[in-house]
């Protein structure tokens, strides 16, 4: 009996890729000025192209035909075509853009500018400025609620996430967090907001809909036996639709903390390269991609088992990462 | 609409406000043998004004004014501007002024003041001369001399030798790298002085002199694997480089340094920090500025967490276990609870790069790799900040 089911179970274990879609996986090389494609069925480079200095944030428009690029060092947004790998246009974005999200419909895209304590809105179609809001000290991680409503930045120096309506470009609200807040997530049905507090050591849970305001619910912290408590810095969150697990980057601990959504716990520790920074999920949410600045790597992690499946060689010290559904 | 507008200013009549001082006490030095190390007219004060803007920045958000008042003084005059400071009402006041006079400050400040030292780098400060109304910013001679030794032993450049200046501070220093080689288990191979005749420290053509006078003058010196200088005082050290008799790397006040801050550091953030002081003081950030930003810092970290502007309050906050600030060095910096201490790592830099930043791999401490530089709790001295690390 054993014998027969063997070669069975072989084979749809074989067969089991061939129903996840080949998604195409963007990385930026910080060092390197480039972007590197990787097919996530094969989970190797296929491609790499350059897109101007210091690469850092990117992200892809909702239709998948536009890869935007913050390029640091040049002080703009460079969108490129995500078949040809060509650059199409640049868009202004004020001063040492890092990280940048767009609105759900695709359109504006929102740009911290940490040198000037601003959050820079851009018309990517009509490709100007048409907003700027002034925040917090070095303002870095940019979450955007699925129904579109709000922006939360996170201001490193100031320590808070603002809380920034979309349709008056107010700041409505404010939550102090931990030291260096460098990323804010929001669930898919907008219920919690993730933000990461890098040299706090915690990613403070928030439910942004609490009748008196937005409010910190909890703050998980992490514990790694081995490891000095100062490593674990988190940074890059990303959570699964279902409900069942939040993602995070844990920086020079070299490792991803797994969250049980419903708990809010972290109930393992993955090991990937070195300096883990920033996460993404492709399509089907059964592969999470993390950048590994210091390894030059990036790996690949099975959802379903919770386990590395692969790292891959990419450019020099890769640092933001979007995936493209096929 | 009008009964927003009117909440705001309402809001913003009432707005709490935070009153420091920062109280900068000159005095005369000879110049420094490089007219690159020429001290900038706003030492300090730009780091605290940049440090201001930042609280007003976070203020304002938690309807917060931060208001500095900025003072000037010898050692002579330095306590009755103390005097008419506190006459203002203020009580949190940071000061770049030698240990002497920090410690005359801290008798007339009293235990309703607390008073942050922002460069005095003396040992006996945090041992048994410490305040209870000093907190310290300035990391101690020891902190920087364990930095630099800790990264010597990693290299496994243990055999040392050491050029002490003749002032009472060179020899400060030089005492304090002696107990960090001791710490850590390197050997010191040779001791020389450089005896400060005094006149001037730089002249048209000086280097022929120098060139011929440094390499006799090291000529006693055996083989080791670096020759550390000690020379606050800035008379020698610069000249070490390149002069030995025998070829020789060279560190401590020269060549290899640590340090609190260094205007080459980009990791962790610091490229946007420095920018942001360059473009208002067109000039790069010193220890000293990067000192008191943090001062001053600290105090808006606090008043923002404890939404409070009384100072005993702040300073309850500052030496608690919740007290944690991010200062572009990777890792969070907190207070030593014996003695007033800010633990912060130390860089290590040459000219132009960061070499390295201490604590190093493999020095370990059961509470905080921090607590391996400078002196631990079970060593102090200090008796004024009653227990608890």
């Amino acid at each position: 009996m054993k014998l027969k089911i063997s070669p069975l179970v072989a084979c749809l274990i074989g067969l089991l890729p061939a129903f996840a879609a080949a998604d195409t996986v963007f990385v930026s090389n910080e060092k390197s000025n480039t972007i590197s494609v990787l097919d996530s069925q094969t989970m190797q480079q296929t491609a790499e192209f350059n897109v101007g200095n210091r690469p850092r944030g990117i992200t892809i428009s909702p239709d998948g035909t536009r890869l935007y690029v913050c390029a640091s060092d040049d002080d703009t947004v460079r969108v490129f075509d995500t078949s040809s790998y060509k650059l199409l246009y640049s868009l202004p974005s004020g001063p040492d853009p890092e990280l940048a999200k767009l609105h759900p419909s695709g359109n504006p895209l929102y740009v911290s500018n940490e040198d000037d304590n601003l959050v820079t809105v851009v018309d990517v179609k009509l490709r100007r400025i048409i907003a700027e809001i002034p925040v917090g000290v070095e303002p870095e991680g940019m979450g955007v609620s699925p129904d579109g409503r709000y922006i939360v930045n996170t201001s490193e120096t100031t320590n808070m996430a603002h809380f920034i309506n979309t349709e008056s470009y107010e700041i409505e609200h404010n939550v102090l967090v931990d030291q260096r807040p460098r990323y804010a997530h929001f669930t898919s049905d907008g219920e919690k907001l993730y933000v990461s507090s890098e040299i706090g050591g915690t990613v403070s849970v928030i439910d942004p809909n609490a009748k008196d305001g937005p409010v910190i619910m909890k703050k998980i912290s992490f514990a790694v036996p081995g490891i000095v408590p100062e490593a674990l810095q988190p940074v890059g969150v990303i959570s699964t639709s279902d409900g069942r697990y939040v993602f995070v980057a844990l920086g020079p601990s070299n490792r991803i903390a797994v969250i049980d959504a419903k708990s809010d716990k972290a109930i393992d520790y993955l090991l990937v390269g070195q300096r883990v920074w920033q996460l993404a999920l492709n399509s089907a949410e059964t592969l999470l991609v993390s950048t590994n600045g210091n390894s030059n790597d990036v790996s690949f992690i099975d959802i379903r088992t919770l386990k590395v499946l692969k790292s891959s060689q990419v450019g020099r010290q890769p640092w933001g990462v979007a995936i493209k559904a096929d | 609409m009008l009964l927003t507008v009117i909440t705001v200013n309402m809001a913003t009549a009432w707005a709490d406000e935070i009153a420091a001082a920062i109280l900068v006490v000159k005095v005369q030095e000879p110049l420094p043998i490089s007219r690159l190390d020429l001290p900038p007219e706003d030492l300090g004060f730009a780091g605290a004004r940049l440090a201001l803007q930042d609280n007003q920045t976070t203020g304002q958000f938690q309807n917060q004014q931060f208001v500095l008042h900025e003072r000037l003084a010898s050692p002579q005059s330095a306590p009755t501007v103390l005097a008419e400071l506190m006459a203002q009402g203020l009580r949190f006041i940071a000061v770049l002024a030698p240990a002497e006079t920090l410690l005359q400050l801290s008798t007339k400040a009293g235990k309703q003041s607390l008073l942050i030292n922002v460069s005095a780098p003396e040992n006996n400060l945090r041992g048994h001369l410490c305040r209870s109304n000093i907190l310290h910013i300035a990391p101690s001679r020891a902190m920087l001399t364990d930095a630099l030794v800790q990264y010597l032993v990693w290299k496994r450049w243990t055999q040392v030798s050491l050029i002490a200046g003749s002032h009472a501070k060179d020899l400060l220093l030089a005492n304090s790298y002696r107990a960090s080689l001791h710490k850590f288990g390197a050997n010191l191979d040779h001791n020389l002085t450089y005896q400060d005749t005094g006149g001037g420290r730089r002249s048209d053509t000086g280097h022929v002199l120098v060139q011929r006078q440094m390499p006799v003058f090291t000529q006693p010196l055996p083989k080791s694997d670096i020759l550390i200088a000690a020379d606050e005082s800035n008379v020698f050290g610069a000249h070490l480089p390149y002069h030995t008799w025998k070829p020789s790397l060279v560190a401590g006040s020269s060549g290899l340094r640590p340090t609190s801050w260094h205007p080459a550091l980009e990791a962790w953030g610091a490229t946007q920090f420095q920018r942001r002081f360059e473009a208002v003081t067109n000039r790069h950030m010193r220890p000293e500025d990067y000192q008191a930003w943090m001062a001053l810092r600290v105090l808006g970290e606090a008043a923002s967490r404890t939404r409070s502007s009384d100072v005993k309050k702040l300073k309850a906050y500052i030496l608690s276990p919740d007290f944690e600030m991010a200062a572009f060095k990777g890792q969070k910096l907190t207070f030593r609870r014996w003695n007033g201490q800010l633990r912060q790592p130390v860089l290590l830099t040459h000219d132009k790069v960061l070499i390295s930043v201490s604590p190093q791999e493999g020095f370990l401490h059961q509470h905080s790799l921090l607590d391996t530089l400078g002196q631990d709790q079970a060593d102090s001295k200090c008796d004024q900040f009653g227990q608890g690390s």
